[in-house]
């Protein structure tokens, strides 16, 4: 059975696309074969994340207008075996999803995948609300601020009331959370918000929580998913939340300050 | 006694059984005799409620036309009904020669619809019900719950940025972070009560709170509000 899962929080900037690059990528790595969406049709940046850019031919409009097909548009992922990527295009907007085209083009996926990731584009207009339609599950990605934990409940308010679970009356979505950009020291001081107070106001089960860290830049700009970088914390974070997703015990990383050592303190202040 | 006829007067043989039974129908108001124009509004009709018009039976309640001497050529509005998907199935009201017209058209007349006796057995349904809303699942943020006519009971949490309305109470029984507002037609005997109050907006019959008025001490608090007096008092539930 294959499962569609949108990546998905109302506000920009917050690591969905980071998110989606890195959820995909490690799936793959276990063995399940997986192809990631880019939904951000006009604002393509999946594609650069996962550094395959440069071998973009057709894209997710030509493939929902007939104009290309699956086989032709897929891009397959050189680092990793059963990763692929389903680009956005560039020149369209989103006006070109249609409810009945993106149905028809995750219908043909399921045929051959196991997992079917869509990177939603920020707003709740028609490009997220149609990354989000067809979804079996979500990952809510926020940060520890206010404005971004707001918007993701009101993406939990849209999942549960107007995807096509919701209107046919089905199971509900499945909810995940991914807590991003988390510093523990700031938390502490009270800058931002606690893991606690996030899961506290959105009441859905925590996934997995994302250090604030360096190399999350570095892998982008790289076209590297950061999953990929095992030496860096973000990275870390990343592989316990598949292993935690695929059901085993992962315990929480990076919730409290890590201890100085005697020499970083001494070089540090 | 033949068998045939024995057959016949027994009644576990007989084809058919007649029974009354009560049926809600569609009633069309009739205010304009113009087929083209009656034609124009049903086609907007059926683009707003497709689903309502398969078939559906109608009665034709003549009233509005009565006063006027306007004749009705009910042939050709049967045929326009029919088209989009209306079936006439009797008129109602509107005098003597119209109803004769009507029955020459072969619609069957329907008792009128200000009949003493039909009023009164239409009175206990005209006081209105106490309709409760329950709702289950969290209200999130930028949705909007009202419970017309009644309480509303949620039992989850109520997020920054959603906004319950009630014309009845309202009862939280998770936190209550965005607004609530109870007896918005008006009905200042009306409560809100909740179990930890983290309101935006509280309100009652018009009268209102914002959450810089709350005071420390009610916040996080399960409380209850309601009017003394025309003011909005909050008072704690636990004692």
């Amino acid at each position: 059975m294959s499962k569609v899962i949108v990546v998905t929080s109302g506000k920009g900037g917050v690591g969905k696309t980071t998110t989606s690059a890195s959820f995909g990528t490690g799936l793959a790595q276990r063995g399940h074969k997986t192809v990631v969406i880019d939904f951000d049709v006009g604002l393509r940046n999946l594609d650069l994340i996962m550094g395959c850019e440069r071998r973009v031919v057709y894209d997710f409009v030509n493939v929902i207008n007939n104009e290309s097909n699956l086989h032709q548009t897929l891009i397959k992922d050189k680092r990793v075996e059963n990763l692929y990527v389903l680009p956005a295009s560039q020149t369209r907007d989103k006006e070109a999803l249609t409810r009945e085209g993106v149905e028809r083009v995750l219908n043909e996926l399921r045929q051959s995948f196991e997992y079917i990731v869509c990177d939603s584009p920020a707003g709740i207009e028609r490009g997220a609300l149609m990354a989000l339609y067809f979804a079996d599950e979500a990952l809510i990605v926020t940060n520890p601020e206010v404005s971004s934990v707001r918007d993701s409940d009101r993406i939990l308010g849209i999942l549960a009331s107007r995807s096509r679970r919701a209107e046919q009356g089905d199971e509900p979505v499945k909810e995940h959370l991914v807590l991003a950009r988390y510093a523990p020291d700031r938390a502490n001081r009270g800058d931002m918000l606690s893991v606690d107070d996030v899961v506290e106001i959105l009441g859905i089960p925590l996934l997995g929580v994302i250090p604030e860290s360096q190399s999350v830049l570095q892998a982008s700009n790289a076209g590297v998913p950061v999953i990929l970088d095992e030496q860096s914390d973000a990275g870390v974070a990343y592989n316990d939340l598949i292993d935690r997703y695929l059901g085993e015990n992962r315990p929480h990383r990076f919730l409290t300050v890590e201890k100085k050592g005697f020499f970083r303190r001494l070089f540090r202040n | 006694m033949t068998l045939e006829s024995a057959k016949l007067t027994s009644e576990t043989l007989s084809p058919f059984e007649l029974k009354g039974s009560l049926f809600t129908l569609t009633v069309m108001y009739l205010r304009e005799v113009d087929k083209a124009l009656i034609a124009r509004h049903l086609h907007e009709k059926i683009r707003q409620a497709p689903a309502l018009f398969s078939n559906t039976p109608v009665v034709i309640d003549l009233e509005p036309l009565a006063e006027s001497n306007v004749t009705v050529d009910f042939a050709g509005l049967d045929r326009v009904l029919r088209e989009h998907g209306m079936i006439p199935v009797g008129v109602r009201n509107g005098g003597v020669i119209l109803q004769a017209a009507a029955t020459l058209a072969g619609l069957p007349l329907l008792p009128e619809s200000r009949s003493g006796g039909a009023r009164k057995s239409d009175k206990p349904e005209q006081t209105p019900a106490c309709h409760s809303k329950i709702i289950t699942q969290p209200v999130r943020s930028g949705q909007q719950i009202y419970a017309p006519q009644g309480d509303l009971i949620v039992l989850g949490a109520v997020s920054a940025g959603a906004e319950l309305l009630a014309d009845g109470n309202i009862h939280v029984y998770g936190p209550l972070r965005g607004r609530a507002l109870a007896g918005v037609k008006g009905d200042t005997e009306m409560r809100i009560f909740c179990q930890s109050l983290e309101a935006e907006l509280v309100s009652i019959a018009g009268r209102y709170r914002v959450i810089e008025q709350l005071d420390e001490a009610e916040r996080g608090r399960p409380v209850q509000m309601y009017l003394v007096a025309d003011r909005l008092v909050i008072e704690p539930l636990t004692r």
